[in-house]
């Protein structure tokens, strides 16, 4: 390959090195959730004020009307693209940290399991089967009616009841690695579990993980506002996507601007990160253990 | 013999999860405190004896595990106990099981009809324009809240254009937009379900064989491909049927849709306890109900499945 390429000027090199990246999809994917996501990181500096500032002279201000509120305001008079722009770092936090708390919890007992089976495989059967009878709005429900609101809880509840997603696809990944000629090799020189487990099995198993993982995000990010909008998250005086829609669902009828707003943007987010794990699919996994 | 073992084993399994999960709501819902203490918080002058003679007849002075079996014998007599405000539990879980039940009927009927013509095109026409579309298209449709997707039709289909009423339960006209909101959401994961399965099938060789005899491709396609697909595809969307159930408790607010997700968020504003735990349970029972009935039939139809 090197030999072939070595004549081709140096942009066409680069393209042919890098062509899976320049796929419409992975731009796409990787455009969106880049741009929305250095917004929301930025956004705590960019508006200091936080979205809180009530302004109630200019409530319901139609959108693309002036620069001083290019998308409208709320009922409060508050700035809809500022609150936009913030409630994305609630739904990021969510997204992130409860994925990468499933994932940890997740590959640890995946990899237990799949290595030395017996009550490991046990505990991740049943959690399987009652994770599937009780669908996650149903389960925030209950126990968000006991320890009451808050997004900790949200992603604590996420992490208790996704790990089991994680763990088995981990486990099936270890199941057919552990019989593999690198990893009989690796025993037969005598490697610790800890060694063979976490340096040849783990690095394998990684692709569809990777998957699971950006999919995992998305999702959550949805089930967040849905869990919001129920009145089961951050506070109301917080700027969230499901906050702002629930507020603005009682003024469909008059002033479409706050529900449509944060609604495209939550549908802009997730549609990144799932353009982007599909493309991981295609790249990573052709033979779609990972598909839903 | 193996089929009696397998049915009696995912028999054990079912009834096993049930308890889990209704004794895992039971018991988080008995964290709370004292569900008398909220019931009388309105209330002034209660005295200690009071509140006493209230939970001895509520049954709140028994054990937790004796509240429980208690809970699970009234439940399979169909007796669910008092709501604290409103009446006999029963009495709300009739009118808003059939609710639910009706909304998720027509919104998988809605998917099923438009998922499947599609998926099918798709996969016979796998990397055309109209494939790449379908694709982008279900993408979309997996990346919005389900209850935004029902706002907005209400702004289109009931404010803009008043063709639909935005919510209540009155007629068939009220059944449109809750049906397509959750029908067009499942759509999106069921065309991939088709399209999938499809592809898989049309690359097996008994397909080879069929078109190799010289059979017209639109017979392979529905006679051959689709009828052996059906099994997997009618199993897929069985199991979806939990995803089916959480999507419509947000769906059904959006739409004020008197059914059991409007009454568990209604429970959970009045801390009505028992009423949370009959709903809560009551939908898990169904869950788990509908995955055994898809497995065993599942099962049955083909044995390989019973292995694992």
């Amino acid at each position: 390959m090197a030999e072939q390429t070595q004549n081709l000027p140096a942009r066409t090199r680069f393209r042919l090195k890098y062509r899976r990246f320049f796929k419409f999809e992975f731009l796409l994917g990787a455009l969106l959730t880049g741009v929305l996501g250095t917004l929301v990181i930025l956004s705590t500096w960019i508006f200091p004020e936080g979205g809180r500032s009530v302004d109630l002279l200019a409530r319901l201000t139609p959108p693309f009307l002036s620069w001083e509120h290019p998308l409208g305001t709320d009922p409060l008079g508050r700035d809809i693209l500022e609150r936009v722009i913030l409630g994305g770092r609630i739904s990021f936090a969510v997204g992130l940290l409860s994925a990468a708390g499933a994932v940890l919890l997740g590959t640890v007992i995946g990899l237990l399991a799949g290595y030395y089976r017996g009550i490991w495989d046990t505990l991740i059967m049943r959690f399987a089967d009652i994770q599937l009878a009780l669908p996650f709005i149903l389960l925030a429900i209950t126990v968000i009616a006991i320890v009451g609101p808050g997004i900790d809880r949200i992603i604590v509840l996420m992490i208790v009841s996704q790990w089991v997603q994680y763990a088995r696809l981990v486990r099936s990944s270890v199941l057919s690695l552990r019989e593999r000629e690198f990893v009989q090799a690796a025993r037969s020189y005598g490697l610790r579990d800890r060694k063979i487990i976490f340096g040849h099995i783990l690095p394998n198993a990684l692709g569809p993980l990777i998957i699971l993982l950006t999919l995992n995000v998305a999702n959550n990010i949805l089930l967040e506002s849905s869990l919001t909008f129920l009145g089961l998250g951050a506070d109301p005086q917080t700027p969230t996507w499901g906050g702002m829609l629930s507020e603005g669902r009682n003024y469909i009828q008059t002033a479409w601007w706050v529900t449509v707003f944060p609604g495209v943007t939550i549908m802009l987010t997730v549609l990144g990160l799932n353009l982007m794990g599909d493309w991981l699919r295609d790249e990573l996994d052709p033979l779609g253990r990972t598909s839903r | 013999m193996p089929v009696i073992r397998f049915i009696f084993v995912r028999f054990l399994q079912a009834i096993l999860v049930t308890m889990a999960v209704t004794l895992f709501v039971a018991f988080a819902i008995r964290l709370t405190g004292d569900p008398v203490v909220m019931m009388v918080s309105e209330a002034s002058n209660v005295t200690e004896e009071d509140l006493a003679r209230i939970r001895e007849s509520l049954g709140l002075n028994q054990p937790f595990l004796m509240q429980y079996f208690e809970f699970v014998k009234n439940l399979a007599r169909g007796d669910l106990g008092d709501s604290f405000f409103r009446g006999p539990v029963w009495d709300l879980i009739s009118v808003a099981l059939p609710a639910t039940l009706l909304l998720a009927a027509t919104s998988m009927f809605v998917s099923i009809l438009v998922s499947i013509p599609l998926g099918i095109y798709s996969a016979v026409h796998k990397g055309g324009l109209a494939d790449q579309m379908i694709r982008v298209l279900s993408l979309v449709g997996l990346s919005f809240p389900n209850f935004w997707l029902g706002i907005m039709l209400v702004l289109v289909f009931s404010i803009t254009f008043p063709f639909f009423p935005a919510s209540g339960f009155d007629g068939l006209a009220s059944l449109v937009l809750p049906s397509v909101t959750i029908g067009i959401i499942l759509t999106a994961t069921n065309v991939r379900l088709v399209r999938t399965t499809m592809l898989e099938i049309l690359g097996a060789q008994y397909v080879m064989v069929a078109r190799a005899k010289g059979l017209s491709e639109r017979k392979v396609i529905y006679k051959h491909a689709l009828r052996n697909g059906a099994i997997a595809l009618v199993t897929f969307m069985g199991l979806q049927f939990g995803n089916l159930i959480g999507g419509l408790v947000v769906v059904e607010l959006v739409f004020n849709w008197p059914g059991m997700g409007t009454l568990s968020v209604e429970a959970i504003a009045q801390r009505d306890y028992p009423l949370l735990q009959a709903t809560v349970s009551i939908l898990a029972i169904m869950i788990v109900g509908v995955n055994l009935a898809v497995d065993l039939i599942y099962g049955l139809i083909d044995p390989r499945i019973r292995v694992s």
